[in-house]
């Protein structure tokens, strides 16, 4: 059995092994492994290539960019997602622009390990997709799968773009798989996470599993959930969300980022003026709440959505 | 450094006839200390020039025409119209583009140098500049301190021209000296009065080799006075009189010129030559870009993908 989180791994050092060109750098990623581990070891497997970096998120995405720009493939390990935001500047503003604007490409790959985990509190909890979606210029992934954690990621360090690779802590050791996926779907292509007819989730990352969960609950009720796993943000498979609904005329959204806007927001905003007729109920988001992830596991557990509150959720937009 | 200051007069006078989109942002002032960034460097270094560098943008392989070009937003200068002014740049020759946002280009010169050392280059050398309100961002400080415990062959120019925008150094920093702050970070450091071209040239000679021969990220201060506007919009009121008429208000260009002048290098007469000549390719430049095609919006490639195979997804937007 192969974990998330050493899919990740084991896609980092097969990186490193075929590529002379990757390198990795971050905080603690060295010898300690970083602070899950998802180095572990590699820097004593290719010596010179897995950095510790200071305590500089700006700076770590800065080297990241003069890399790139001379023919490297970096990736960057943030400690945490949340910590990005230090290194926003140079990730919006300079990663994402440097094509656009010198048409030198700008291979790198920030890996954020996101989401929320029982007692992590509102600074190593966050979803930062949405945010980083909206920048013209970045591909955003948010592997939900051990599959997919493994295959995005070498597809992440093989394109020619700045991706945020989102991976989900939670998932990190929870999540395991046989064995490594050989092929996989073309990056940009949702995948559909479970065949149904009565209405459609769309969702990404851990949710995928909380909704698979709830529509295994609701199988009780005699409905069959069709849930699609977006697998990247961005580039947004509209045409799979639209297949779905489609099919099966609702549309709820799921994710665990805050509500104002983001990804659910996207996909509902297509798929009401692309599929407007498609659809037989007002489209539906289901995020977390609007305030900071809270610390304490009863709050957390509230702030998130769950199997039963995505279920609940579902029935509601079933009844509509 | 006189093409510089003579383009430099041509771009403020096509700002006032409105002929350029957005805002002209000058060096003079700061001709000598940057002229001497960018002669000291050679093919196969790392340049990222800030706001006031058009001597040192030169000295490093600019044309009047690729600036031209940008300034007038014609499709053929190196920014294709995606970006104006002093955002321009060619990185695949080691030229890089600046973003605004100040500070930025450190930890990205220091991440160009860590990738060439990778690839077991030796002697490069990477220069980047800034302001003295730049060494006040978080940039500043992390990519120093990277360039410093990565031991890389960095060399960081600071033109202290004694604001930031409006804003006075007393309300920008309170160590005694900037150059103070080099120290902190384990770096080298040189002054030099960024008035005096043979100075500027000689102490950037000293602290580029430095950096090339394996002496570590090295730090210059170069006190100077901006002698314009912060941008051709600004009246820079706001500047200290008694600072116009101290030393640091000194016109680099004229010190250079009776210098040389002094030291039998040239005559008043030869020096009012090259200005004509300077003028003379500048004017004939500005007018053949002034004909040249804009960007057309019908024409554009409205993605900022590069890789060929997401192209389709991103149509969608
Ligand atoms: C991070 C950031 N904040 C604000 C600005 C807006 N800005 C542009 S130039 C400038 C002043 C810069 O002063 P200094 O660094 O001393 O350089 P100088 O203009 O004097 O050459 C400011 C505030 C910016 N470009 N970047
Ligand atoms: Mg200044």
């Amino acid at each position: 059995m192969i974990t998330y989180l050493e899919a990740i791994r084991a896609a980092l050092d097969k990186a490193l092994a075929d590529d002379p060109r990757v390198f990795l750098y971050g905080q603690d990623i060295g010898s300690f492994g970083g602070a899950f581990k998802v180095t572990k070891n590699l820097a004593a497997k290719f010596p010179g290539r897995v950095l510790d970096a200071p305590l500089s998120e700006d700076a770590i995405v800065g080297v990241a960019i003069g890399a790139a720009i001379e023919g490297m493939r970096p990736v960057v390990e943030m400690q945490f997602a949340d910590f990005s935001t230090c290194g926003f500047n140079q990730i919006v503003n300079h990663a994402a622009t440097l094509f656009y604007r010198t048409e030198v490409p700008c291979p790198i790959v920030v890996r954020l390990p996101s989401g929320g985990t029982s007692g992590s509190g509102p600074f190593h909890s966050q979803s930062m997709e949405a945010l980083y979606a909206h920048y013209p210029g970045l591909i955003v992934m948010t592997p939900g799968t051990v599959e997919d954690a493994y295959s995005m990621l070498l597809e992440a360090i093989a394109l020619d773009d700045p991706v945020i690779f989102c991976e989900h802590k939670f998932l990190y050791n929870h999540l395991k798989a046989e064995k490594l996926p050989g092929q996989n779907l073309p990056v940009g292509k949702a995948r559909l996470a479970r065949h149904g007819r009565d209405a459609t989730i769309v969702t990404y990352s851990a949710m995928v599993h909380e909704s698979l969960a709830a529509a295994e609950e609701l199988t009780g009720d005699g409905y069959e959930i069709e849930i699609v796993d977006l697998r990247t943000v961005k580039p947004l498979d509209t045409d799979t969300v639209l297949a779905s609904v489609a099919r099966t005329g609702r549309l709820l959204c799921v994710s665990e980022a805050f509500p104002w806007g983001g990804v659910s927001a996207e996909v509902v905003a297509r798929v009401a003026a692309e599929g407007f007729g498609l659809l037989d109920a007002p489209p539906q988001r289901l995020n977390a709440k609007d305030t900071p992830v809270p610390y304490h596991p009863d709050l957390w557990t509230a702030h998130r959505p769950t199997a039963s509150a995505i279920a609940s959720a579902t029935r509601r937009l079933l009844e509509m | 450094m006189l093409l510089a200051r003579i383009l430099e007069e041509k771009l403020a006078s096509l700002y006032r006839a409105g002929a350029i989109h957005g805002g002209v942002f000058l060096g003079r002032g700061q001709e000598a200390l940057s002229v001497s960034v960018g002669s000291n460097l050679r093919k196969g270094d790392i340049f990222a020039p800030l706001i006031r560098d058009q001597a040192g943008r030169m000295a490093f392989g600019d044309t009047v025409l690729d600036t031209l070009r940008t300034y007038l937003g014609s499709q053929l200068g190196s920014m294709r119209g995606r970006d104006g002014n002093i955002h321009r740049g060619r990185p695949r020759e080691g030229y890089y583009a600046m973003i605004s946002h100040l500070g930025a280009m450190i930890p990205a010169v220091c991440g160009a140098l860590m990738a060439r050392r990778m690839r077991g280059e030796t002697g490069v050398v990477g220069a980047t500049c800034l302001g003295d309100g730049g060494t006040s961002t978080g940039a500043f400080h992390e990519g120093l301190n990277v360039a410093a415990v990565e031991k890389l062959p960095l060399v960081l120019v600071i033109a202290n021209n004694q604001y930031a925008y409006s804003t006075p150094s007393n309300r920008q920093f309170a160590c005694a000296d900037l150059i103070d702050k080099a120290a902190g970070y384990g770096v080298a450091s040189h002054r030099v009065d960024g008035t005096d071209l043979s100075a500027c040239l000689a102490v950037l000679g000293v602290a580029v080799r430095a950096a090339r021969e394996g002496g570590g990220p090295q730090m210059i201060v170069g006190d100077l006075l901006r002698l314009v506007g912060h941008g051709e919009h600004d009246d820079a009121s706001y500047i200290d009189p008694r600072l116009k008429a101290s030393p640091l208000g000194r016109d680099c260009v004229k010190v250079a010129e009776s210098f040389s002048i002094e030291k039998g290098w040239a005559t008043a007469e030869e020096i009012a030559a090259w200005r004509a000549e300077a003028k003379k390719e500048v004017d004939a430049t500005a007018a053949k870009v002034r004909r040249e095609v804009s960007p057309d919006p019908g024409d554009e490639e409205w993605s900022a993908i590069s890789d060929t195979r997401l192209a389709d997804n991103f149509l969608e937007a």
